[in-house]
Parts: structure tokens; sequence; C-alpha cells
């Protein structure tokens, strides 16, 4: 074969890239949110959003102050139960069953769905303990398999060669974005199929930041990532698609690259580049 | 200017350095625009003097181009421009650098005309002009499609380099035919040669700069696109 010939498909790829971008039907879906509603009291957070979260992808929202992004983040794990007159319409999917069908087990979603916030939140415990907090509720004690999981966890939010020596310090000595990482680890303790990140860089300092940022480069492979951000730059480097949230409704969700550089609407437009919506 | 939209920025230091930088893209535009009318001149009316302006202004086009390259490294460095903030600039990058090569193809002409030519030869010379006024007319209307961020105006300068290209063609069998007639005169027709070549490669670099329009405004890249398809980007289907 030519040298001409061996490069041809990557000649296509790069134009398939230029030209529409990746699509979001062509993924595997793990969330499908239909039609949902949710309001605060009279407030009404989400006005009918309707979109696909496709699997081990990272997909980004982003948007003004009070456009629901988060609201819409924690449907995906049911967090809004905890909000007083909070009230849901509509369905959320995973894997095709409604999260908010009454059978529906809610510990066992949070399970299945973790979720990192803005500040870290560790426990007032050991470096270890905070780790294997999540196994020890569920009922596992057997010494070797905490110390495996444990372990495999922070090699997996990159923080173990940080912290192996002094596993049995407390979590507070940590740095903020040590912290966040530990408390990444701890949410992939458990085996979660889904990953929710609540602007979980933006009380760090630029290293830390980036460390994060490549932590979930490396996780998409074994979860499926949903990221709020208000970072923009931070949402066009880490994600493969974003959606834009404005007022409550999403006005725009495609592959990452395509939004950032030449986006469908006006108002994702003017709210990406800083002008006035 | 409209079409641009520079004002809008919450950030109104933003705004004022794309507009800056626009303005010197313009200035730029306008001084090679003047370099290439006379050299045209220069050749026209065998003007020895004003050849050697074209030569010694070139350097103030390079300077321009140094400085809306380091101008557009800053906003991509300090601003991390998105969407058409982010399309603007690398038009811009591209357009100036095709700019700066019509300004270096302009000073090419003019050291044509700093030679002589005897009276026989002086009809070489006129083969020139038809060429030169197209591909002028050319670069002002890319320039002024440019200011304007036209797309559609764009696309007419673009489909004109056919003709350009067309002038070139007949004008290279012309001059090959006086080589064939008179081989002393030949090295005085390589001159008047590398002068059309010059024009030529002058038109598509307008060519280029109308591509860079249409990639702004429609956010698609027409490089190398098929004519039809071209339209109908043009046209926003």
């Amino acid at each position: 074969m030519s040298a001409t010939e061996q490069i041809k498909p990557a000649i296509k790829t790069a134009l398939t890239a230029a030209g529409e971008g990746k699509k979001i039907s062509d993924f595997e879906t793990k969330f499908e949110v239909r039609n949902l509603r949710l309001k605060y009291g009279k407030d009404e957070a989400l006005k009918g959003i309707s979109l696909q979260i496709p699997k081990n992808k990272v997909t980004a929202f982003i948007g003004p102050s009070g456009c629901g992004k988060s609201t819409l983040l924690r449907c995906f794990n049911r967090m809004n139960d905890l909000v007083d007159n909070c009230t849901v319409e509509g369905e959320v999917l995973l894997d095709g069953e409604n999260v908010y069908a009454p059978k529906v087990d809610v510990s066992e979603l949070r399970r299945r769905v973790g979720m990192v916030f803005q500040k870290p939140n560790p426990f007032p415990k050991s470096i270890y303990e905070n780790v294997a907090y999540g196994l020890r509720l569920q009922g596992v004690n057997d010494r070797r398999t905490l110390a495996e999981v444990v372990e495999s966890s922070l090699r997996g939010a990159a923080l173990w060669d940080e912290v192996k020596d002094r596993l049995n310090d407390n979590a507070f000595g940590l740095s903020g974005g040590q912290q966040q990482r530990l408390v990444i680890a701890r949410a992939i303790a458990i085996e979660p199929e889904v990953l929710l990140l609540d602007e979980p860089a933006s009380a760090l300092d630029p290293i830390s930041t980036l460390k994060i940022e490549e932590l979930i480069d490396e996780l998409k492979d074994k979860y499926t990532i949903a990221i709020v951000t208000h970072n923009m730059q931070q949402a066009a480097r880490v994600s493969d698609f974003t959606a834009f949230l404005y007022m409550g409704e999403l006005v725009e969700h495609a592959d990452t690259n395509v939004l950032f550089t030449t986006p469908g609407s006006k108002q994702t437009e003017d709210y990406i580049t800083g002008r006035y919506g | 200017m409209d079409k641009l939209n520079l004002g809008k920025h919450i950030s109104g230091k933003f705004s004022a350095e794309l507009s800056s930088v626009m303005s010197k893209v313009l200035a730029m535009g306008g001084l090679v625009e003047k370099q290439l009318t006379d050299a045209l001149m220069a050749i026209q009316l065998d003007d020895k003097e004003l050849a050697n302006r074209v030569l010694s202004n070139d350097v103030n086009i390079n300077e321009l181009e140094l400085d809306i390259d380091s101008a557009c490294t800053r906003i991509i460095a300090k601003r991390q421009p998105t969407a058409s903030d982010l399309r603007l600039v690398l038009a811009i990058l591209k357009a100036i650098s095709d700019l700066e090569r019509i300004g270096d193809e302009s000073e090419r002409i003019a050291r044509v005309a700093l030679k002589s030519f005897n009276k026989e030869q002086e009809h070489l010379l006129v083969s020139l002009e038809n060429l030169g006024q197209h591909v002028l007319t050319m670069l002002r209307q890319v320039l002024d499609a440019f200011a304007r961020m036209d797309e559609d105006a764009a696309f007419e300068v673009h489909q004109q380099d056919a003709t350009a290209d067309r002038q070139y063609e007949a004008l290279t069998r012309l001059l090959m035919t006086y080589m064939m007639e008179d081989s002393r005169s030949i090295p005085k027709i390589m001159d008047v040669m590398w002068s059309a070549r010059s024009l030529e490669r002058i038109g598509d670099r307008c060519q280029n700069i109308a591509e860079y329009i249409i990639y702004f405004v429609r956010g698609k890249d027409v490089r190398h696109a098929s004519p039809e398809l071209m339209k109908s980007t043009v046209q926003g289907r």
C-alpha cells in the first residue's frame, strides 16, 4: 500500500471532523432526558429539556448563572429530592429505565451515578477511610479487598503517588486540588457508571485544575461523565459534547469542536464570545 | 463592519483590541493596493523613480505584517477567542500573509520597470496592462469585501480569477511566439513573463483572501471546494 493510500483514512477523518462533527445519535446513550420540567415552588427552573448523554463520553453543560445547568445535573441522581417544594415532570432514563419511577432505590441510583461538588468535601477521617467509606457502607470489611480498592481508586484519581506514604493522615491535611481528587477517588471506589461533576475545578488553582482535567480525560474510558462548568475554556478542553442552557431551556447541544468554532445558534455565539445576549 | 459585531463584547477592551487589529489590516490592504497600482504605473509610464519608491515602501508592509501578527498572538493568548472571534483572528492571520506576498510580487514587478527596454521591446510591456488592470480590480474588490465581510462579493472575486488565468495563458503564448521570432530578446521577454507570473499569483492570493472571508462569515472552510459547493455555502444552504 502506498503512503498516500495509508494516509487516506486519516485525511477522511480529519475532513469529517472539520465539517459537521460527531453526532450524538451515533453513540450509545447512557442517559436520556425527555421533556424534563422542574419547579422550585412556582419558579420553573427547567422548561422542558430533552437530550441524550452518550456513554463513555464527556458532556459539558455551560450557560450563565441560574440557567439550570446544575439543577439539570442534579436530576441525574435525584439530588433535587432533598430540596423542599421541588417538583419534577418528564423522564430521566438511565439505560432506558426512568430514575423517577416509584420503585427506584435512590441509594442504589446514587451508587451508579456518583457526584463531585464544587468545594471538595472529604470526611473528617483519614485518607484511607475516606476512600473505603462507601465500601464499608455496602458491608465490605475484608481488609485485603478494601486495601486493593483504595489503591486502585487513588490510582484512578491520579492521587496514589502523592499520598501512598500517608494514607492514615487526616484528609483535611491535603491541598484543595488533592482533596478534590480524593473525593473523585471516593466516588469511583464504589464503581459508579456515571460521574456527575458540578464545577469540580472552580475552587482550585490552575495546576490542580489541569490535573483534574487530565483525570477527566482518563476516566472517560470507564465512566460516562457529565460536567457543569462556568469556565468555557474548560468545557472546550475536556468535553466531547457541549450543551448550552439559557433560562432553563436547552439552546444547543453539539460536538464541542463544532460548538466552539461554528455554533449553530446566535445565542450560543453571543454567550461563548462574551457578547450581550 | 456590522457583520463583525465587534462593539458588543462585555469586555470593551477586547472589542477595542479586535477593531484595532482590523483597522490595521485595512491599512495594510490600502498600502498593498497602492504598491501594486504604482508598480503597474511605473511599467506603463516607464517611471524609474516611482519604481524605486515601490521598492523602498515594501518595508512598511512587512512591518505592519509583524505588528498585526503579534497583536493576534496577544489576543489568542489573553482572550482565548471562540466562534466568530476566533474565525476573525484566523482569517486575519492568513489574509495578512497573502497581503504581504502580494506586496512582494508588486516589488518584483517594480524591479522589471527599472530595466531599460528599447523602442522595439516596449510593446512587450504594454501586453501586461490588461492582466494588470484585471488583477488590480480583483485586489480592490477583495479588500472591499474584507472590510465589510461580504461573502457574496468575495465569491464574485473568487470567480474572476478564471479570467486572470486565461489572460495569463494567452500572454504566455504570445511571449513565446516573440521568443521564437527573435532569440536575442529572450532575456527581456523573460522579465515580462515573470511579471505576468507575479500578476497571476496575485490573482490567486486574492482568491485565498476571498476564501477566508467566506470562512469567517459562514464558518465553513471552502478552500479546495468545488465552485458548486462554494456557491451553496455562500448562499447558506
